[in-house]
This record gives C-alpha cells, sequence and structure tokens, in this order.
C-alpha cells in the first residue's frame, strides 16, 4: 500500500503553480511548515504573506489580493481557516465570488492526538453553505494535485480539504479532475457507497469485504460536495441503497447533501457513516474506529441499508 | 469657479496647496453632496444619515482633489482605490460617486430598492464600489490586500480605507494595523472619522476608544489628527500621507456626525434613520438651499435624480415658509 499526505501533495502541486503563473501568491498563518506552503515561501518570498495566527486578517487580505489580479491560495488548517473567519470569507470571498483557495489541511478526526479544537468536523456544513462555493474533499495525494491545479485555473471562491497523516493512494497518476462530476471507481449492483476524502479507502475495503458475503457494492467517490453530482446520486439510487461515508458530523456533510438529492429524485434508503459528536485526543486509526468511522462501520452500514432494501 | 458634476482638482505636485477659490467650490460641492445624500435616504425612508453627514468632507476632498481615477473606466488598473470599511454609510459614497459621474444621478432614487445596484450596504457590481461590506472590521485589511498586490506588481497607487469610529471596536481592524506596519506599507492611508457616535450610544460609553491616536502610533504607523470638517485641513494631511515613507499614515478626522444639520447633529438617534419629508425640507434649508435664485440647483439636481416636479415644489414650498416665519 502506498500512502501520501494530501497536504504533502498540495504543497509541491503549489510550489509548481508558483513556477508557471506569476500570479499565484500565497497568503498562510504561521503553519505553513504544516500545511507545506513553506515550499512555495522558500521559493517566492515575494509573493508569499505570512500573516501570524490573524485569520480574519488573513481571509480579506486574501480578497484584497484577488480583487487586484492576484489568485491567493489561503492556507492554515481546517478549524481556522473556516468557522474563525467565517464572516469574512462569506462578505469578501463568497458574496463578491472573490477568486480566492482557502486550501486547509488538517480536517477531521485524523488530526488526532491535538483533540478536539483542532479537530474539523463542522467545516464542510459551512461551506457549502455559501453559496457559489466550490468545496472540494480529494480522495488521495494525487487526486488533490489535479484539483489543486484545476482550483488555480478555474475563477472563483475554492475550499479544499485536506488531511494530516499520509493515506493511501487510490490513483496511481493524477486523474483528470472534473468539477462536481463523481468517480465510480468499483461498480455493484446491491447497493452504493458514495464517500469523500480519507473514508474513500476505507470504503473500497469495505467492498471488498462486502463481496466476500456475496453483497456486490459500488464505490463512488464524491471530491466536489458543492456542485454536488446529482445525477451520479440518481445513478446511485437506482442500485437501491445507499452508504455514505466521511469524516464529518453528520449534519450539513455529504450524507446531508446527498440525502437531499436522493429525497428530491426518489426514494431510496440510506445509511450515513459520520461523526455524532466531539471525539477526543488519540491516534488517527483509534478515533476514527471509536467514532464510528472505520471500514468495518462501512460494512455494517452497508449491510443494514441492504436489509432495509429488502423491506 | 465652482466644480460642477463630472469634475474634479487633480495635481501630481505633492507640495501644492489648495487656493481659496478652490476651497469654497469644494465646499459647494460638499453642501451639494449633503442635500443629494439626504433626498437620497429619504425617498428610500430608511439609511445611514449621520454617519453619512460626518464623512461628506472626506469623501469631497478624495474624490475632488486627491484620487486618481476616472469614473468613465472604473476598473482601471492604475487607479487610486477608496474603500468605505464603515459601509453602512454608504449613501454619501453613493452620492458621490453619481456626482462624480460614475453612473446616473437618476440611479440614486433607487437606493435601498429592488432591482438596484444602489444596495443598503455597499456590493461590488456599484461602479466606483471596490469591495462589498456591511459588517465592520473588514475593508482595512482588504485594502492591505490591494496595497500588497500592487507591490508584487511594483504598482505605485495609492489605497483609502475609510473605517468609522465604533468600527475601531473590532478586532480584525488590530490585526491589519499590525500587518500593514509589518510590510511598511506606505501605498495605503486609513482614515478614522471620530464622530464618537456609534450604533446605540456615544462611543466612549460603548467602548472607550481612547487614547487612540497612540494605540495607532503604538501598531507603527504614522498618525495625523485633523479636524474632519476643514477641506483644506484634511487635503494637506492625505498629501503629508502621500509623501509619507516606509510607515502606514491613519488621519484622525474629528468630525461631527450629522454635521450640517441641526436636529442630527451629535445626535445618535440619527445613526441609522431617514428624515421625514418635512425633516428634509428643514435640512435643505439648513443646508442652503433656497427656492429661487443661485441657491435653487437642488431642484434641478432633485430632477435629475428623478423626483417629479411635484415632490420638489411641495419641498420648495415648505422651504419657503420656513424663510417666512424666520
Amino acid at each position: 500500500m502506498t500512502t501520501a499526505a494530501t497536504r504533502e501533495s498540495f504543497g509541491k502541486a503549489l510550489l509548481e503553480l508558483g513556477q508557471q503563473n506569476p500570479d499565484i501568491v500565497v497568503v498562510g498563518g504561521d503553519l505553513n511548515v504544516s500545511t507545506f506552503a513553506h515550499l512555495f515561501a522558500k521559493e517566492f518570498p515575494d509573493r508569499f504573506f505570512d500573516l501570524g495566527p490573524a485569520e480574519q486578517n488573513m481571509m480579506s487580505i486574501a480578497a484584497g489580493l484577488a480583487a487586484s489580479g492576484k489568485i491567493p491560495f489561503v492556507s492554515t488548517f481546517a478549524v481556522f481557516g473556516t468557522g474563525r473567519p467565517y464572516d469574512q470569507i462569506r462578505i469578501n470571498i463568497a458574496q463578491m465570488k472573490s477568486n480566492v483557495k482557502i486550501v486547509c489541511t488538517h480536517a477531521g478526526l485524523t488530526t488526532g492526538e491535538d483533540g478536539i479544537s483542532a479537530q474539523s468536523i463542522e467545516d464542510i456544513a459551512l461551506m457549502c453553505a455559501l453559496p457559489g462555493f466550490n468545496v472540494i474533499v480529494p480522495s488521495d495525494g494525487p487526486e488533490t494535485e489535479s484539483v489543486v491545479k484545476f482550483a488555480a485555473e478555474t475563477s472563483g471562491p475554492f475550499y479544499i480539504r485536506l488531511s494530516r497523516p499520509a493515506t493511501e493512494v487510490i490513483h496511481e497518476t493524477p486523474p483528470k479532475f472534473l468539477l462536481g462530476k463523481a468517480e465510480e471507481l468499483r461498480p455493484g449492483s446491491d447497493l452504493s457507497i458514495i464517500a469523500c476524502g480519507v473514508m474513500v479507502s476505507a470504503s473500497l475495503m469495505a467492498a471488498t469485504e462486502l463481496s466476500k458475503e456475496g453483497i456486490e457494492a459500488a464505490v463512488i467517490n464524491m471530491p466536489t460536495l458543492q456542485p454536488l453530482d446529482e445525477e451520479a446520486v440518481l445513478r446511485a439510487s437506482r442500485t437501491g441503497a445507499i452508504v455514505t461515508a466521511e469524516e464529518h458530523y453528520i449534519h450539513g456533510g455529504l450524507g446531508s447533501l446527498v440525502s437531499q438529492s436522493a429525497a428530491r429524485q426518489g426514494p431510496v434508503p440510506i445509511e450515513m457513516v459520520a461523526t455524532t459528536r466531539y471525539a477526543e485526543s488519540g491516534k488517527p486509526d483509534e478515533l476514527l474506529a471509536r467514532y464510528g468511522l472505520s471500514s468495518k462501520d462501512i460494512v455494517d452500514a452497508s449491510k443494514r441499508v441492504v436489509e432495509r432494501k429488502a423491506h | 469657479m465652482t466644480i460642477g458634476r463630472g469634475q474634479a482638482l487633480l495635481t501630481n505636485n505633492l507640495d501644492n496647496e489648495l487656493s481659496k477659490n478652490e476651497i469654497a467650490a469644494l465646499k459647494e460641492v460638499a453642501q451639494r453632496i449633503r442635500r443629494n445624500l439626504l433626498v437620497t435616504v429619504a425617498e428610500a425612508g430608511s439609511g445611514h444619515s449621520g454617519g453619512s453627514l460626518s464623512e461628506t468632507d472626506i469623501l469631497t476632498t478624495l474624490y475632488y482633489s486627491i484620487l486618481a481615477n476616472d469614473p468613465s473606466n472604473p476598473s482601471l488598473p492604475s487607479r487610486d482605490r477608496f474603500i468605505l470599511s464603515k459601509a453602512h454609510a454608504c449613501p454619501a459614497l453613493y452620492t458621490v460617486l453619481a456626482d462624480r459621474g460614475y453612473f446616473p444621478m437618476s440611479d440614486l432614487s433607487r437606493f435601498r430598492k429592488i432591482d438596484s445596484h444602489l444596495q443598503g450596504h455597499t456590493k461590488i457590481g456599484t461602479p466606483g464600489v471596490e469591495m462589498s461590506g456591511g459588517s465592520l472590521g473588514m475593508g482595512l485589511s482588504f485594502g492591505i490586500g490591494i496595497a500588497l498586490a500592487g507591490r508584487v506588481d511594483s504598482k505605485s497607487h495609492e489605497t483609502y480605507v475609510l473605517l468609522g469610529d465604533g468600527e475601531c471596536d473590532e478586532g480584525q481592524v488590530w490585526e491589519a494595523a499590525m500587518s500593514a506596519s509589518h510590510y511598511r506599507l506606505d501605498t495605503i492611508t486609513a482614515i478614522v472619522d471620530r464622530n464618537g457616535i456609534q450604533n446605540d450610544r456615544f462611543t466612549h460609553e460603548v467602548m472607550e476608544l481612547e487614547p487612540l491616536a497612540q494605540k495607532w502610533r503604538a501598531f507603527g504607523w504614522k498618525v495625523l489628527t485633523v479636524n474632519g470638517h476643514s477641506i483644506p485641513a484634511l487635503y494637506k494631511a492625505f498629501m503629508k500621507a502621500k509623501k509619507t515613507k516606509g510607515q502606514p499614515t491613519v488621519i484622525i478626522a474629528k468630525t461631527t456626525k450629522g454635521k450640517g444639520v441641526s436636529f442630527m447633529e451629535n445626535n445618535p438617534g440619527f445613526h441609522g434613520k431617514a428624515p421625514s419629508w418635512d425633516e428634509l425640507a428643514v435640512a435643505l434649508s439648513e443646508l442652503g438651499a433656497k427656492p429661487e435664485g443661485k441657491n435653487s440647483a437642488w431642484k434641478a439636481d432633485m430632477l435629475t435624480m428623478g423626483y417629479t416636479a411635484e415632490r420638489v415644489s411641495s419641498i420648495s414650498k415648505a422651504i419657503t415658509q420656513m424663510s417666512g416665519s424666520q
């Protein structure tokens, strides 16, 4: 199993973008080694602005840079880059449709030992509540590279959600990223597992387990949460049962978005793998297991939903 | 001399001083802006009168004698930028922009109404408006972003940000203040409209700001304190700010909220309130409007803004009655 940290893929892609386009600038908040923005900072000190832990200032400054034709990438941890400066994001970036790319690392429970203040489980809900904001949760390092490059060449606000630990590589090479398009990683006719981020590889493992028991699950990687691929949800509905899997609070994330779409397009039983409460300090894998986000939880949810389908 | 709509006095000479005639002409512009912004707010039935009147002389000085810009090309990359961080006080900005020719005067009568670009708080899309606002504390950071982009591109345009004094309660203002001096940004100038009143009450009752100049100085800024209703003093301060190198400048402009209208002056009640049509007649009269003769240009302005002859005539009658009773 090859692993890579999505944040490291981001840092490398950002450096490459910086070499290609002089309008790329980076705004950081005193966490630049952790976010890998330091790779860019070292090469382009005049286009890098470390504003310290002052996230409100960071977001409005990024919008000002964008208003002057720059393509700012704002990089910090997910808790500091969404909730804390939310009003600045709302007015100066979302309402102004500013060409700002917010790339946040250390999302979700896999942030681990730092505990619940650092574990962002609300950010997808917050960012998807902003009309017009493109919200992307890449599944692995290569996809992160594609997404970051896509965001740089696509006008408008982006939120890209990355993780701390090295996670399994699903794509051998950077896949072609299409905004608002899901990717079927495995076909299956008994149910569809729709997942994003680190839960995609867990979903593939779950599908392998389910197959041993005669249940064939399709696995769908859903990197774009806004705008959502409604056609992919419709196709998933046609398998008669859906499981969603995300490293996020159960309200307002992938499960909510897929359910909303499915409810409009036709009734289908859905089970959600997501957190229902704040966690604690611990190792990433321990936390995923304790708080219901392991591949075993996906297997269990799949069996439940297939059971409901039968009735 | 007079400065008509669409006109401005501009110079590249940083040692320039305004002549007596120019000062008189700019004062006349300021009165015209005050009258037209109050008409605009009265028509809307809501909006921020007090803070618009307190900032009028600041905006007049900037837009008619300092900012290098072209109303027919509001997105010219080399333009000087003005950002209204106290975005609630947009009636004065909209009136100035219309008066300078960024958009038709008749748009003003659509302020705060549906299908209008003149929103209750500034929003990009209005020609000349650089930032969407409405939540306090964001403008200085936004201006710093523009100034940093200018530095990356080796451009020399100036960025001016107008803040309210109550707005300085926001923590983001001080995050921004720290970063502007850290980057030694001398192309950014902040102006604090120090009218002493915020939404609920007087600023010293809500949250003590003093010693305000010392706070800015401690954050690395050059501080100029001026009478915010003196056009020559403001002009001199802006020129001094332009000449300052290696650090940002803040101009603390001491103003009177509601300036020019007796019942609005220093009255917290008129922070976010529109005058009634009867109050408007009194206000216009106090701002020099006469029913006839050389001080009756307000009538033509109102017609240009799209008001009916009947409306203008009824206000004119009210003003006549007032002069009669004096």
